[in-house]
């Protein structure tokens, strides 16, 4: 299962990738695998607050609907349009084309209390 | 996805194959069948556009032999079974009292005296036992000593003539004929749940791997419980259970034709349907389809925006991942059920707006 090393990871297996003051957030691959074939997902407008732990978003598969968890607090800055035509493309691409939203942090520091890769995989032994 | 403990769980006789090929197994009906194996859509589109192999064993299937058998099934379904020729199939439904549907099933004529019903697998042991109750020791239930394999899509037929060696694109639909490979018996049919075209085939269990390999290796990808409610949404093909049960009848479910009672022969239920068909449905099963890409699923309100009132449940929904649009079926007064009536679906905190739309909503190119 691919958890790639500079992202964060929360319980409830998104991710969250920071470059500076901003991250990008999405599913991991784990994620994927359990959901299944995602065929909708549905994203908060820019300027929209998103706080850590609250949902954020909704993603669903072919089989059932699930709330996207924001992995920290802050303000919306751009989302990924391109998946309500593509949803599938969350499926080919976690850490990549398949990205959520990205976000201005409200308090990096938020992302200490978050899972490294290394800590995430372990989690992911106990599932 | 969420799994319903308790009890013990029947196993397919070719679990160990759908293990081996991956499968995602889910409970269902009391047994592990595989939801999928590559994954929905990829499964969806290989029927849509190639061939998929379905395990469809947890489908109860009753024999019923002898003189007398076409008698017997004729008191308990709603079909005139008995002017069926030898050689073909006929879906039908079991109707209580009320006229409501207690099960859909499809009757197979293989011979005069020799016939097969298939029953759904929720249901497959009170629908033994109104079987066996008119028929007695000509009902055996076969479900356990045979395999029930679903090939389907464009080139199911030529992959099964390869695999069966004859020419099973020839036969027309709804027909079977029972034909020998490997010293057994193998009932083949043109039927199926997908809106594609393929065949059926009930086969003795011990051998039936045999088939199944032989259909993989030929092209087949297998397909799981997932693609095929996906399949047979977009074919519009109702689910017992969801689109039609005990307090729904074959009239507002567009089933009429499943019922014959110009033969004038008893059979439960007959009253209650006489009664009913009397007059126009004051609700029908409708289908509905989204204009942007949302998802509709079962137990979604429906609202007529004019009044602003909701006017009915989604029985079952989903994307349609061929048709690439919301789809989903709910029993709606009939005055709001005509072509092209706008509704919306609630989702969630929206109101989709929905239009009714002409079943199926996918149609297979010829």
């Amino acid at each position: 299962m691919d958890c790639p090393d500079d992202l964060r990871y929360t319980p409830d297996h998104e991710w969250i990738r920071r470059e500076g003051d901003e991250a990008t957030v999405g599913i991991t691959e784990f994620a994927c695998q359990e959901l299944g074939d995602v065929v909708f997902v549905e994203l908060p407008s820019p300027g929209a607050t998103v706080s850590r732990g609250v949902p954020f978003g909704i993603i669903e598969s072919v089989k059932a609907v699930y709330d996207l968890f924001a992995p920290a607090s802050g303000r919306v800055v751009t989302r990924n349009d391109s998946l309500f035509d593509a949803p599938e493309a969350v499926n080919q691409s976690p850490y990549g084309d398949g990205w959520m939203i990205r976000m201005r942090l409200s308090d990096p520091a938020e992302l200490d209390g978050l899972m490294d890769a290394a800590a995430y995989r372990v989690a992911l032994a106990g599932e | 996805m969420e799994t319903s403990g308790g009890g013990e769980l029947r196993r397919l006789a070719l679990h160990d194959r759908h293990h081996a090929l991956g499968a995602r197994l889910m409970p269902f009906a009391g047994w592990e069948m595989p939801l999928q194996y590559a994954g929905i859509l990829a499964e969806h589109e290989a029927v849509r556009t190639g061939v998929g192999v379905f395990d469809v064993s947890h489908l109860g299937r009753c024999r019923i032999t002898g003189p007398g058998a076409g008698r017997y099934l004729r008191a308990v379904t709603t079909y005139n079974v008995e002017q069926m020729s030898p050689g073909t199939a006929h879906y039908s439904l079991y109707c209580n009292a009320s006229g409501g549907i207690d099960d859909d099933v499809f009757v197979y004529r293989m011979a005069s005296e020799r016939w097969l019903v298939v029953h759904n697998a929720a249901n497959a042991l009170s629908d033994f036992q109104r079987v066996a109750a008119v028929a007695g020791a000509a009902a055996t239930d076969v479900t356990a000593a045979t395999v029930m394999l679903a090939v389907q899509g464009p080139l199911a037929t030529g992959v099964l003539a390869t695999v069966l060696g004859f020419d099973v694109g020839a036969m027309p639909q709804h027909a079977c004929r029972e034909i020998e490979r490997d010293g057994r018996a193998v009932l083949v049919a043109r039927t199926g749940y997908t809106g594609e075209d393929g065949a059926e085939c009930i086969l003795d269990s011990e051998e039936a791997w045999r088939l199944w390999d032989a259909v993989i290796a030929a092209g087949a990808r297998p397909v799981g419980l997932g693609a095929r409610d996906t399949l047979r949404l977009e074919a519009a093909l109702p689910l017992h259970g969801h689109d039609i049960d005990a307090s729904t009848n074959p009239y507002e479910a567009g089933l009429g034709w499943a019922v014959s009672l110009g033969d004038g022969v008893p059979f439960e239920g007959r009253d209650a349907l006489l009664r009913l068909k009397a007059g126009p449905p004051a609700r029908r099963l409708t289908h509905l389809a989204t204009f942007e890409r949302a998802v509709p699923r079962a137990g979604y309100t429906v609202i007529d925006p004019g009044s602003g009132t909701a006017v009915g449940t989604l029985t079952s929904g989903a994307f349609g991942p061929t048709v690439r649009r919301g789809i989903g079926m709910a029993y709606l007064p009939s005055g709001l059920s005509a072509l092209g009536v706008r509704l919306e679906v609630q989702i969630r905190e929206r109101a989709i707006p929905v239009e009714v739309v002409p079943r199926p909503f996918y149609h297979r190119s010829k």
